[in-house]
């Protein structure tokens, strides 16, 4: 029980997916810009990690390694993640409407966003099992979440403020991201 | 900046080096940038297995782009890109594996690297192999490049080093900023070249309006 509390908060905060693992910069920099939909992006990687994280988990287990297919992971893994946000899409239109409205567009980004794929192929490299995986999953989801909301709450905050012309844009993003990752690294002082 | 080449071939990889570099002007596959550029040897076999693997998928696409059928582009384009990296991931565990070691799951995840599936949508769909070819070549070098600029600035004064070789002790003059190669320098120095780039890029094409209303004065 408290290994598993050590892995979400492991992902979460110690070994944070976009601050310390530059895993989904692509999302991080593009869909920051304003808080709902920094939280909208958030809760769909949520969403997708955690179930990708199982669904990989499952077919490493029981098909991959079997099989002795292990070296196919990379596009195996590829496709389940595309098939899956199909999949949870046309969920979510059929059956939760309001929350495929709230998510709609960001559900395709996330097929190439590398956080996902990045923890499945972790999990495997880790040898973690199914339940250890979902957590894994969650925690690194999560991660992601805290630092998107974070980064949009200070680019809001800096819109009003003066800087140099050559900072505007993607410059100034990196200088907050650069100084919340340093703020992470407080974390690192956790004894666990 | 802006300059044009008569030959297409030469003007493709020059427009990928840079009129669009993938990393200081289009701004796309930022994952990697950060990540594997904390030593310059790090930095240049991140870019060149990603260059391999553009070139590679670029020619192949292009050749397949009246066979594969519009609406399942995406995932075909996935598999051909992921069967390469997968060969690409193979080689470089036997041959270099010291390299392997360091990049780690970076070099599966080339597979969702924008820059590569980018290209296949923007351009490799639409021309032909050879100047597919080119542009997958000016890309590469052009990411490449970006990578041993950041990785060498990050790994000189964040660890007195380049490629692994000690470029200056620590002294009471000027010691290493530690900062630089730890995460946080990633960002810090993205943030700084970037912003230098757009400093030029604004002088230079302040200087071409200088002399194209002087033309238009003597003329």
């Amino acid at each position: 029980m408290q290994g598993l509390i050590i892995i979400i908060i492991t992902a979460a905060l110690l070994d944070n997916v976009v601050l310390s693992q530059f895993l989904g910069i692509c999302s991080f920099l593009g869909v920051s810009t304003k808080t709902e939909v920094a939280l909208g992006m958030g809760g769909a990687v949520v969403f997708v990690i955690t179930i990708a994280s199982a669904v990989a988990s499952l077919l490493y287990d029981f098909v991959l390694a079997p099989l002795s297919l292990g070296y196919l992971d990379t596009i195996v893994f590829i496709l389940v993640i595309a098939a899956l946000v199909q999949v949870v899409e046309m969920f979510f239109k059929k059956s939760i409407p309001s929350l495929y409205n709230a998510l709609g567009i960001y559900l395709p980004l996330i097929t190439t966003n590398c956080a996902v794929l990045g923890v499945a192929l972790n999990n495997v490299t880790y040898g973690y099992n199914f339940i250890e995986s979902v957590l894994c999953g969650l925690g690194t989801a999560v991660g992601y979440l805290v630092a998107i909301v974070m980064l949009a709450a200070i680019r809001e905050r800096c819109e009003g403020c003066e800087y140099l012309e050559s900072f505007k844009g993607v410059p100034m993003v990196c200088i907050c991201a650069a100084l919340m990752s340093i703020a992470f690294f407080g974390f690192s002082g956790l004894n666990i | 900046m802006n300059k044009h080449f008569e030959n297409p071939f030469i003007d493709t990889i020059y427009n990928g080096i840079v009129r669009e570099n993938p990393t200081f002007v289009m701004v796309i596959g930022m994952c990697p940038v950060l990540a594997v550029t904390t030593t310059a040897s790090n930095a240049i076999g991140m870019g060149l297995s990603t260059t391999a693997v553009l070139i590679l998928s670029n020619m192949i696409i292009a050749a397949l782009r009246h066979i594969i059928p519009d609406g399942v582009r995406m995932p075909a384009y996935i598999v051909i890109v992921a069967t390469f990296v997968t060969v690409c991931d193979f080689l470089m565990e036997a041959y270099t594996p010291e390299l392997y070691q360091s990049l780690g799951v970076y070099i599966p995840l080339i597979v969702v690297n924008c820059i590569i599936l980018g290209r296949a949508e923007a351009y490799a769909n639409k021309n032909t192999v050879y100047l597919s070819c080119a542009d997958g070549i000016g890309m590469g070098i052009g990411f490449t490049i970006a990578l041993l600029i950041i990785s060498s600035v990050r790994e000189i004064l964040g660890a007195g080093e380049w490629f692994g070789n000690p470029i200056y002790t620590a002294s009471d003059f000027f010691a290493p900023i530690e900062i630089l190669i730890k995460s946080p320098g990633a960002f810090l120095v993205l943030a700084v070249l970037i912003a230098a780039k757009n400093k030029w890029k604004w002088v230079s094409d302040k200087k071409m309006e200088e002399d194209a209303k002087k033309a238009i004065r003597e003329s």
